[in-house]
């Protein structure tokens, strides 16, 4: 692609306009993802609940993420009175840009990232973590006391299933060598078997259910509660900035599911050998993840939040931890195998 | 000049700028967020010394979980500047002692053997970052870090026990103290008049 461009240009505006492509590549992907997301969600929720789901605009209510777009780009921005201006405008904008930046290093077949760093799992681990600071910027700027009762439950809930979640990043990486989300696929090499979802089970078991929550998605949706505070960080929030929120939370629920896949169930490889492997097969599994996310929805009651906090603390990081010192022990054994 | 070096003077002027923002604010929370900006600025300068590992360690440990819970605290205070402002004059010889002691310490490190030698951070690392750090902590460094690990463990042990220290964590009842239980603790007759009725 650089190539291409340094015909018509000089070398560094090549440079420039190759990743800006590049970005653009991955961005508005992206986000048509998240939009047939939501169509998804509403369309496999309500099958599962024995209800049609949107199916009136277009075919099979195909246009109606485009519509939702349209609406709500069209609809007025209230600001709440004695709300923080500035923070409060600034909240959505970091709740967006943490979920995009973190896709800079995903890899989707060999050779086809847009950035190939050595510490991309820290990278990602770190793109992450900072998504929180929107939640909380919106709960107080906001000046309602449902916001900020959302947003602290919140910020509690992100800060400690982040920690079970670095740490079964942390046995992905014993087994793989490697803090380069490539490398780590690479090392899944040969078929299923080899993927890291079979010796690393129950750190696998984990990521899952701490990604969930760390969405904030049912059934640890407490940070939105409908029923308990209208719907949490986000309830003064209008029109697109209301969107932005929307989006960042698919985006993000994208993100971990495409991670959940790279680390644990072999990336773009094939299950098989008389396969061929491909991005297809990344998209394959990223949309089975996806709708285990929306099954999880549709099936369990949300968790009361004692319950979420000794979910997090007490199980899974002992767990994690234990399961760590295991594969640790068993690389020293005849078993190193299959480990690698 | 090439590209890196505006960068630099762009993510340097940003971190002083952010940083003198910490304490000049009115509102804490700005103050907070100021400093999330600040450790920002600084993992980009890191960046740009070839120090990726450090760089996003900086922002997975400071700005993901420490300032977090920075926030957290700082957003439930109700803080009467008012107040504060009428101390600052008392506070500020021991400020200034502490602000001399800091200078005087960054000059010794400006100074010395760190960074005399020919710029080490311009050469990139043959292995990864993260790879030479690994390996650099449990060889040659191997007693110091343990050492640390220890002080971190006893930090978190106390942690612990500061929050249990003197609290019922559960609101059950002894069945000691049921039994225990003598009628007049609870009961106490009142003899009085009864009212007449109008």
């Amino acid at each position: 692609m650089q190539d291409f461009f340094s015909q018509f240009f000089s070398p560094d505006v090549a440079l420039t306009l190759s990743y800006l492509l590049k970005i653009i590549l991955i961005v508005v992907p992206v986000m048509i993802s998240v939009a047939y997301l939501t169509y998804f969600e509403r369309r496999v929720i309500g099958f599962m609940q024995s209800r049609i789901g949107p199916n009136r605009v277009g075919y099979f209510g195909l246009l109606q993420p485009i519509a939702d777009a349209l609406k709500l780009m069209f609809k007025e921005i209230v600001l709440p009175s004695k709300s923080n201006n500035f923070l409060f405008f600034l909240a959505p904008l970091l709740s967006i840009a943490p979920a995009l930046a973190a896709w800079a290093v995903i890899p989707f077949d060999y050779e086809m990232a847009l950035a190939d760093i050595n510490a991309g799992l820290l990278y990602v681990l770190a793109m992450t973590s900072i998504a929180v600071y929107g939640v909380i910027i919106a709960g107080w700027a906001s000046n309602s006391k449902y916001a900020f009762l959302g947003s602290l439950r919140s910020a509690a809930q992100i800060v400690s299933y982040e920690i079970a979640m670095g740490f079964t990043l942390v046995g992905v990486l014993m087994c793989a060598n490697s803090l380069n989300l490539g490398d780590i696929v690479i090392a899944q090499e040969g078929g299923i078997s080899q993927w890291y979802c079979w010796p690393l089970f129950p750190l696998f078991v984990i990521y899952f259910i701490s990604a969930v929550a760390e969405t904030n998605r049912a059934p640890f949706d407490v940070a939105e509660g409908e029923s308990e505070i209208v719907a949490g960080f986000h309830v003064e929030y209008s029109g697109m900035a209301f969107a932005l929120f929307f989006l960042a939370e698919y985006a993000n629920m994208i993100l971990v599911s495409i991670l959940a896949v790279i680390m644990f169930l072999g990336g773009w490889l094939s299950p098989v050998s008389f396969i061929p492997d491909g991005i297809f097969w990344l998209i394959i599994k990223v949309a089975f993840v996806l709708f285990c996310f929306l099954w999880l929805r549709a099936t369990f009651p949300r968790y009361r939040y004692d319950q979420i906090m000794r979910l997090g603390w007490k199980v899974f990081i002992p767990l994690t931890l234990v399961w760590i010192i295991f594969v640790g022990a068993m690389m020293q054994t005849s078993y190193a195998g299959y480990f690698h | 000049m090439i590209f890196t070096d505006y960068l630099f003077y762009l993510f340097s002027s940003i971190l002083v700028l952010a940083s003198l923002r910490v304490i000049t604010a009115n509102n804490p929370v700005y103050s907070a967020l100021s400093l999330v900006l600040a450790f920002f600025s600084a993992a980009g300068i890191w960046l740009l010394l070839h120090a990726e590992f450090l760089a996003i360690a900086l922002v997975l440990v400071y700005v993901g979980a420490v300032m977090v819970l920075f926030l957290f605290v700082v957003m439930m205070l109700d803080i009467n500047i008012e107040a504060l402002r009428q101390r600052f004059w008392s506070y500020f010889p021991v400020a200034l002692l502490i602000a001399l002691l800091f200078i005087f310490e960054i000059y010794l490190v400006v100074t010395d053997k760190f960074f005399s030698s020919s710029d080490p951070a311009g050469i990139p690392l043959e292995k990864s970052n993260t790879h030479s750090i690994g390996s650099v902590l449990y060889t040659d460094y191997l007693l110091p870090f343990q050492v640390a690990a220890v002080i971190l463990l006893v930090a978190i042990i106390s942690a612990i026990v500061l929050t249990m220290y003197g609290k019922k964590s559960h609101k059950a009842i002894d069945p000691k103290d049921q039994i225990k239980v003598n009628r007049n603790d609870r009961v106490r007759v009142v003899k009085m008049k009864s009212e007449k009725k109008k």
